[in-house]
């Protein structure tokens, strides 16, 4: 077999709290499907028959139960289960199923949505005979607002600096802002084999790696490597050029020999103008496939959810009202939502630009406007939603009126009379009574389980509340 | 006369071409003479290769080749058959009128088929009839016709030069989707004269299609495939080597199914991975030679002999083959070259040749004085890196674009030149641009060596660079400079095709010498050096 797929579904979102608390990463609906699907369809689409996912017992659980899972995902899919408590990173996980892991490996992330033509990445893996090969994408900017970011986002968020060399597909140089002190720096060796160098900034790990089967005895041999991203992947790229690997060149294996015979009688060079074979007679390459155009996502942050949920209904050819959803004659939904299976959509709503999960109850004369409302949500009459994110079986109460809010899941929002703007609390209910709290930036309440808040507002007073 | 004597033959027959040799026969006997046991035997072999053909599909180009056939052992009769051989020519021409109609036969039905032919025949023949030229055959179709050989084969044409023939694309897609290879879809324009040639680009990989990961291809194959359409692998020598250590992986995973015979399944086993390699990029020579070498080595396992002794023994032939086909016949080429080379040489080398460079290193470890000339052409540039080898290694070393050539010329004593494979007439097929700089070495009385091993040598035979060739990615002539790239959109432009050729041949009159394993021969002598192989085999 050539290559083994992994699935990375253990991870915790930790840059979206707000929304993983109480459900796991891999379960977020993305356009009425749960994230995982997206990661696993790729694979399927591309031929894949087997995968191994790496995830938690509730991921295993819903796995082996949800419906459009079993139907839609024909692969066999071998699920092991890692301890949430044990705080694993990628690399340990690898080294877990290291028993299981019999040829190279393509590793994927649970929260990658992306339509490449993924041999674009493998041709590299196989025609280079590359240890590392890896996908990377521009990066968009997001220009919803998100609720609970106040003004604009954090600036200089931690860039990653990619070098690569003049055909654009060879790892030379990778860093992370926080990982530098002052400035890049690079080893000599690398200026002299590869004098030109195009540094990039603006790129997004994708978290697809193909890796060969000896990388994985090596993280069995270094086990204080812990992140495939943070560490293994730095790591390989900085000993392309370390003197070590020029050691041991006299090949002991027939074969081996064969292939540097072929390699010497061919007339191939991947590089021009110095004295030096092909890859410098380098052992260890990585290679990078950028991706120009087409989506790359990876829904790890708030507002990657939400760009998410915009950009993928238009990806597949569902219908965007499920067929066994009840919508009454006398609503408006949007050509650009979709609504899931079981929902009841009564009159006189307006459902643009939304994304409705499954099993919500939609009452009268609501109006929800970009927003995302996961499943069983109840939403009461007389509602206006806009740009908010409703998790899992949250309830509006009648005529409350959200803009760029976010009800965490499970959560109860009073009915209200007019203008009044809601706050979302974990565990109680609010009382608002008609006042008007205008808010210009906008707010996020969220507030932590462990801590009990009752949050009454009696006067007229602004009053915006944090708990963390 | 000849109308009617044919017509009463085709009678009974049904085929010009039987019609014609029946009336040389009835000639022969009206004159006394006997039906040689050899002219009956090919009398029924033609009636037995007709009946298989009418279950065909028949294309032009079959019926091209009976006829063919017909006309070509008619040399070989005594002078009387000379008429007769005349009217038997093939306008190569009259077989694209043919072709739309070809296009409906399978529709109608087989008798029908049979008048439609004959009307066919009858006009063409009557066409014919005026026409005063004879024995045009066609370069790539043309069997051996010594005396001593056995019935002539029937050559078909290979696919690869056929992709102008819708019928010839339909048979290949069906055979390809049978398979299970995904078919490559030919890029851009063609220049009309190459139409009949695939024409792909780099940036549709063979690999688009294929599952990721690879199931019904195997792994090193899809490997090898991709290093071959990217040019990672390239030359004549490496692509064979790498082909090898390929089928060796292949062979090392490879477990007989229950019921069946390793030295059967085995060679079924590697037909689509064949095909496949032909999709990423055209077989050459001698990646064929060693394809017919690993095949007969496969049927030719006992079938008592267990599977691991038989993989290994398999092994054992593949690395023999290498080390004695290339390996030591390279350190012969070397030995026999280097008493070709004197102090004070001038030599001039054209791209890239492993042999040639392997040549001179050995003649420079030698302590030979020389210095060397590389030639170099776009869009390849692969005198670049023969250039790094031999500065590597000491020697000191010139560098020309091939423009450059008759500039040049004066001041060189020897030209040395690799081939890419040596036909059965004598033309040496190599790197485009190597006839050119023979023709110029002629014109300047420099002597030209070509060097080459035997596993190259090839019993095709061919005139002219056009009827089989390989056209490769038309982008590659795209060129930047100042910042602007003028052919970026050429496929725009309707009336502008771009054409990169990778091979040309060279006719033997430019060539002086050949090196070969075998010694040192003249280009004439290659067909008898093809000879000596098959009876040895």
């Amino acid at each position: 077999m050539e290559l083994q797929a992994v699935l990375m579904a253990a991870g915790g979102g930790s840059r979206m709290m707000d929304l993983t608390y109480n459900t796991p990463k891999p379960l977020l609906p993305v356009g009425n499907r749960p994230l995982i699907w997206y990661p696993l369809n790729l694979l399927e689409r591309v031929g894949f028959e087997e995968v191994i996912v790496i995830t938690t017992k509730e991921v295993q659980k819903a796995l082996s139960t949800d419906q459009r899972l079993k139907t839609d995902v024909k692969m066999r899919l071998d699920v092991v289960c890692i301890q949430e408590e044990t705080d694993m990173g990628t690399a340990d996980a690898l080294r877990h199923i290291q028993q299981k892991i019999k040829t190279d490996i393509l590793v994927v992330s649970c929260d990658l949505i992306t339509d490449v033509a993924l041999h674009e990445v493998v041709d590299l893996f196989r025609a280079h005979n590359a240890t590392l090969s890896m996908l990377m994408s521009k990066v968009h900017e997001f220009t919803d607002t998100v609720p609970g970011q106040k003004g604009k986002k954090k600036a200089g968020e931690q860039r990653d600096f990619v070098g690569v060399d003049v055909t654009g597909k060879r790892l030379l140089f990778m860093a992370n802002e926080a990982d530098l002190e002052e400035g890049l720096v690079f080893r000599k060796s690398i200026m002299r084999k590869h004098p030109r160098m195009l540094i990039k900034t603006g790129l997004l790990d994708a978290h697809l790696y193909c890796l060969k089967r000896s990388v994985v005895d090596f993280l069995v041999h270094n086990k204080s490597v812990t992140s495939i991203r943070g560490e293994l992947v730095p790591y390989l790229v900085r000993k392309q050029f370390s003197k070590m690997f020029g050691v041991h060149n006299k090949c002991t294996s027939k074969e081996e020999a064969l292939l540097q015979l072929a390699r010497e009688r061919s007339c191939w060079n991947d590089h021009r103008g110095d004295m030096s074979e092909a890859y410098h007679g380098g052992k260890l390459r990585c290679y990078v496939h950028i991706m120009e155009e087409g989506m790359c996502y990876r829904v790890n942050t708030l507002a990657a959810y939400i760009e998410a949920n915009r950009v993928v209904p238009k990806l597949f050819e569902d219908p965007p009202i499920h067929p066994t959803a009840v919508v009454t004659e006398r609503s408006l939904v949007g050509s650009d939502s979709i609504i899931g299976p079981y929902c009841q959509i009564s009159d006189k709503t307006s459902i643009k630009r939304s994304n409705v999960g499954t099993s919500s109850t939609i009452k009268e004369k609501v109006k929800i406007t970009n927003s995302i409302i996961m499943n069983g949500v109840t939403i009461e009459e007389g509602c206006n939603i806009q740009g908010s994110v409703i998790c899992n079986n949250a309830v509006i109460g009648r005529g409350a009126d959200m803009k760029y809010c976010l009800v965490g899941s499970g959560q109860c929002i009073e009915p209200e009379g007019e203008n009044a703007v809601v706050q979302c609390s974990s565990g109680y209910t609010t009382h608002t009574k008609t006042h008007t709290l205008h808010f210009c930036s906008s707010v996020v309440f969220v507030l932590n389980p462990a801590f009990c808040v009752c949050v009454c507002v009696h006067s007229l007073a602004h009053v915006c509340l944090f708990f963390v | 006369m000849a109308d009617s004597d044919g017509r009463q033959v085709d009678s009974i027959n049904h085929s010009t071409e039987e019609g014609v040799k029946l009336q040389e026969i009835v000639q022969a006997k009206c004159e006394g003479k006997e039906l040689t046991r050899e002219e009956k035997q090919r009398l029924r072999k033609e009636k037995k290769q007709h009946k298989k053909n009418k279950k065909d599909d028949r294309g032009p180009p079959e019926k091209e080749k009976e006829k063919e056939k017909a006309s070509v052992p008619a040399p070989s009769k005594p002078a009387t058959q000379s008429p007769a051989h005349k009217a038997a020519p093939v306008p190569v021409n009259a077989s694209a009128s043919e072709s739309p109609v070809a296009a409906e036969k399978p529709a109608k039905s087989k008798a029908e088929q049979r008048a439609e032919r004959r009307a066919r025949q009858d006009t063409e023949r009557a066409s014919k009839q005026g026409k005063k030229e004879g024995g045009q055959l066609s370069a790539s179709s043309k069997p051996k016709a010594t005396p001593n050989e056995l019935q002539p084969v029937v050559k078909r044409l290979p696919e690869h030069i056929q992709v102008d023939d819708p019928a010839a694309l339909k048979k290949l897609a069906k055979k390809l989707e049978r398979q299970q290879v995904p078919l490559r879809s030919d890029y851009g324009y063609k220049v009309s004269l190459f139409s009949h040639l695939h024409q792909y680009s780099r940036k549709n990989p063979p690999t688009q299609q294929i599952s990721i990961p690879a199931t019904v291809i195997h792994p090193s194959i899809v490997r090898l495939g991709l290093q071959y359409s990217q040019g990672i692998i390239a030359g004549s020598n490496a692509r064979s080597v790498a082909l090898l250590h390929a089928f060796k992986q292949v062979i090392r995973d490879y477990s007989t199914p229950p019921n069946e015979e390793l030295s059967r399944d085995l060679v079924n086993k590697l037909s689509p991975y064949i095909s496949f390699l032909s999709q990423c990029r055209p077989l050459s020579a001698s990646m064929g030679n060693a394809i017919k070498y690993i095949k007969k080595e496969i049927s030719n396992i006992p079938s008592q002999c267990k599977e691991e002794e038989a993989k290994r023994r398999l092994q054992e032939c593949i690395d023999s083959y290498i080390n004695e086909k290339i390996i030591l016949a390279s350190e012969a080429i070397s030995k026999y070259a280097i008493e070709k080379i004197s102090d004070g040489d001038v030599i001039l080398v054209y791209g890239c040749s492993s042999l040639v460079n392997h040549i001179l290193c050995e003649a420079f470890e030698k302590q030979r004085k020389f210095r060397v000339i590389v030639v170099d052409s776009r869009p390849r540039l692969e005198g670049k890196e023969a250039l790094r080898r031999l500065v590597k290694k000491g020697i000191r070393c010139t560098y020309v674009l091939i423009s450059a050539l008759s500039y040049i010329l004066p001041e060189v004593s020897k030209v040395f030149l690799g081939a890419h494979a040596l036909l059965a007439n004598g033309y040496v097929m190599s790197r485009v641009g190597t006839s050119q700089i023979a023709l110029v070495a002629k014109a300047f009385n420099v002597p030209v060596l070509v060097c080459c091993e035997t596993y190259k040598f090839c019993e095709r035979v061919q005139t002219d660079s056009f009827v089989s060739n390989e056209l490769d990615d038309p982008d590659d002539l795209i060129v930047t400079r100042n910042g602007k790239t003028h052919l970026e959109n050429w496929q725009t432009v309707k009336s502008l095709g771009l054409l990169n050729l990778v091979y040309d041949v060279t006719p033997p009159d430019f060539v002086d010498l050949v090196i070969t394993d075998l010694g040192m021969i003249p280009c004439t002598s290659v067909p008898v050096v093809l000879r000596v192989k098959n009876v040895d085999q």
